[in-house]
């Protein structure tokens, strides 16, 4: 069957024989994020096990286009120490004539990964790492984000916050970096919206009677008049205790109950459950943010090389970055990215445990040129300087 | 004359739009009826979220029956001799058969999983059908399935109301799911020959000598050409992105794609196998995001292509020959597949997320009615 698909093939796009199209996948051989307690957990939104599956899916997606050019799509993975370590392995790579990579690693690795070749004709997809400073002040030339920022998840959810009129919001945040930064997210987000936080308090994870009015939900969220808790915890160890012991009966946002995410595995339109269907047969397991944003860097990388005839680096890369490109991320509408940070432009799923509550952009969320710029940092507001 | 005792009755409460919209139709279907035999005049509408197919009147537009189906109805053919309703259901992993004068389900070609769209080769002795899941497009040969299997399945139905039966029902189906599962559907299913295609097989088409069957392939982008004789691909044609459904002109030159998300119709050279132009659809007010085109049909005469625009909540008209669009007209939410009637004096519409069917006067460009029907309305048939 495979011989009379490539005869027919050759007739349309006329290629060169059938080559390897070799991607680069690093990741860390250590990463907290993925570790077995708490991928045990399944907090909302946090990671069910490492992308690379998802990165499986989008090839065994493109076989059959790969073959109409006479490409072979192939993942060569590689197991990386720290920034040094990954730029050492991408600039080998790339002198075997690898150019593009995905790269799941934490926010710091990867910036530093990142500068570091940026002198080479290589192209690098953020998988996992949603920090808003790489957006902006820790930007990259050669890197694009698949994976949605903190700011895009919290101006979804504050979106729907006003669209329910839940307007004043109490803030508990984490003690951990990543923690202030997603509160910091979320403040940007309410301003942008207007939304009232009527108060940020900090929490603890533990159980020291010493330290009970931060570890205490009932405490933390006494004394305060709001419509909704928001909860600013990267982990989600603490949040998911917060649904259920605060003091007033209000619905719990962020971290746990309602959450802004990139996929969902009950999101049942736009031919999701098909591309759902087809990560869990390979990986026994359902489809998360970052198994969702492996498996588009492949798809996007796949249709700027089937749309370029699989053109040099510079073209293909610069095809990836133009206004040309559609890409269909199974979440309605057509995504490409953004030119003045590399992020990829993408609707937001506002999601509880079992459900998608709604998409945003939130009808009503209006913008001059494209309403998904309502979500993330606009050309204006944006600091990225590459 | 269409309509027979059996729903007569149900047409006499009527608003002032409705007697107006029955005397058109009266007097369209009256124009039609000398060429062709008759048909019930009933509409049928699969909706996929009730498990039903729903029977309309053709005349006053009241539901006449609600039959039910395996899981999550969507595309649906009559046979050439349209004696029979083939409905595919997706989660049932099944092929509905519906007696056409009976409205009752008769049959079922089982084991099939996930089918999506199907055609039927000219004699209607072979179905072609886009096995999405397989990333495969079936051709299933009937006389040797039903010669094969032994004896007509149970036909279980997919209950959604029934509070007790939904339990047990949803049980027996996975079970069903998990034992055509476990087998490949290669062989599985008697008569059934597979050739395997880019993934999410969707929109099928038969070229109307059988010779020639067309398949898209929503994830690949691609148009598959597969010559029927041999059982081969001709030609893989790269599209605009998220590839639906298609429409051949009457003389065989064109071959019409809608595509979902870059908000287009790619027209192909049939003679070399290339896209020779692209219509982009860009209704007033809307952005090229919110254009999603699927459902496609063309005048018998080969002059008018009639395109639904999914979120864009319209119909474009659009001239074959240059291409123009003539004309958008606004239908219900996300309007998905359209079809017209026999004389072609009325187009309908399956609007998905207003769980309605529009039905348009095709001369005059503009909705004459409404009509509800089942929970996610997905494509229309008329029998008339």
């Amino acid at each position: 069957m495979h011989a009379v698909v490539c005869t027919a093939a050759l007739a349309v796009a006329a290629p060169a024989m059938a080559a390897d199209l070799v991607i680069g996948y690093l990741q860390m051989s250590r990463d907290a994020r993925y570790g077995d307690s708490r991928t045990y957990a399944r907090y909302l939104t946090g990671p069910l096990g490492r992308p690379y599956d998802g990165a499986r899916v989008a090839i065994q997606e493109s076989k059959f286009v790969g073959s109409a050019l006479g490409l072979e799509f192939r993942l060569e993975r590689e197991r990386v120490r720290d920034a040094a370590h990954a730029a050492e392995t991408i600039i080998a790579m790339n002198g075997n004539g690898v150019h593009y990579f995905l790269v799941d690693a934490p926010a710091e690795v990867l910036a530093e990964t990142a500068k570091q070749v940026r002198d080479r004709p290589v192209l690098l997809f953020n998988v996992s790492a949603p920090d808003d400073r790489l957006r902006n002040e820790l930007c990259q030339g050669n890197l694009l984000h698949v994976i949605p920022s903190h700011a895009m998840g919290s101006d979804a959810l504050a979106q729907y916050l006003v669209s329910r009129k839940w307007r004043k919001v109490l803030v508990l945040r984490g003690p951990a970096e990543e923690d202030r930064q997603i509160a910091a997210a979320f403040s940007r987000s309410a301003k942008r919206m207007g939304l009232e936080i009527v108060d940020s308090r900090d929490f603890v994870l533990s159980n020291d009677p010493r330290e009970r009015d931060r570890n205490n939900v009932a405490l933390l969220t006494a004394g305060a008049d709001y419509e909704v808790v928001y909860v600013a915890d990267a982990d989600g160890e603490f949040a998911r205790d917060v649904p259920y012991q605060t003091v007033k009966p209000r619905p719990v946002v962020g971290s746990e109950g309602l959450a802004g995410a990139a996929w969902h595995w009950a999101w049942e339109r736009h031919g999701a459950p098909q591309l759902e269907g087809r990560f869990e047969k390979l990986a026994g397991r359902p489809m998360r943010d970052v198994d969702w944003a492996a498996w588009m860097a492949v798809k996007a990388l796949v249709e700027a090389l089937v749309r370029t005839g699989s053109g040099a680096f510079a073209q293909v890369s610069q095809y990836l970055r133009g206004d040309d490109i559609i890409l269909d991320g199974f979440k309605g509408n057509r995504l490409d990215f953004r030119p003045w940070n590399g992020q990829l432009r993408q609707p937001i799923l506002l999601v509880t445990h079992n459900w998608v509550v709604d998409r945003a952009p939130l009808q009503g969320f209006l913008h001059p040129t494209n309403n998904l710029d309502t979500l993330g940092f606009d050309e204006r507001e944006s600091q990225c300087r590459p | 004359m269409i309509g027979s005792g059996r729903h007569t009755g149900r047409a006499l409460v009527r608003g002032r739009r409705g007697i107006a919209a029955t005397a058109l139709l009266t007097v369209a279907l009256a124009v039609a009826t000398d060429a062709r035999a008759k048909g019930t005049g009933y509409l049928f509408v699969s909706s996929e979220k009730d498990h039903t197919v729903t029977v309309l009147d053709g005349k006053s537009y009241q539901v006449v029956k609600q039959i039910r189906t395996a899981a999550r109805p969507r595309h649906m053919a009559f046979d050439p001799q349209r004696t029979r309703l083939y409905v595919a259901c997706g989660d049932g992993d099944a092929i509905d058969i519906i007696d056409v004068n009976e409205l009752a389900l008769v049959d079922r070609i089982v084991g099939i999983e996930d089918p999506e769209a199907f055609g039927f080769s000219p004699d209607g002795k072979t179905m072609y059908l886009s096995l999405e899941d397989d990333a495969k497009l079936g051709i299933l040969d009937l006389d040797a399935y039903f010669a094969a299997r032994g004896g007509t399945p149970e036909l279980t139905v997919a209950e959604v109301s029934e509070g007790g039966a939904e339990g047990e029902r949803s049980g027996e189906e996975r079970k069903n799911e998990e034992g055509a599962r476990a087998s490949d559907s290669d062989g599985a299913v008697p008569g059934l020959r597979t050739i395997e295609v880019g993934e999410e097989p969707e929109g099928i088409l038969v070229s109307p000598d059988g010779a020639t069957v067309f398949v898209t392939s929503e994830v690949a982008n691609m148009v598959h050409v597969v010559d029927t004789a041999s059982g081969t691909l001709k030609a893989n044609v790269v599209v605009g992105n998220r590839p639906r459904r298609l429409a051949l002109t009457p003389d065989g030159k064109e071959l019409w794609v809608t595509s979902e998300l870059a908000g287009s119709v790619s027209i192909l050279d049939m003679g070399s196998y290339q896209v020779k132009r692209g219509i982009e659809f860009r209704p007033k007010g809307f952005r090229p995001e919110d254009v999603t085109p699927v459902g496609i049909t063309m005048t018998a005469d080969g002059a008018t292509a009639w395109v639904a625009l999914g979120r864009a909540n319209h119909v474009a008209v659009v001239d074959v020959a240059s291409g123009d669009i003539l004309d958008y007209v606004l239908v219900g939410n996300r309007a998905w597949n359209v079809t017209f009637n026999r004389d072609e004096s009325l187009l309908f519409v399956a609007n998905g997320l207003s769980d309605d069917v529009s039905i348009i006067d095709a001369a005059k460009r503009r909705v004459i009615r409404s009509v509800p029907v089942g929970r996610v309305p997905y494509a229309v048939l008329v029998d008339d």
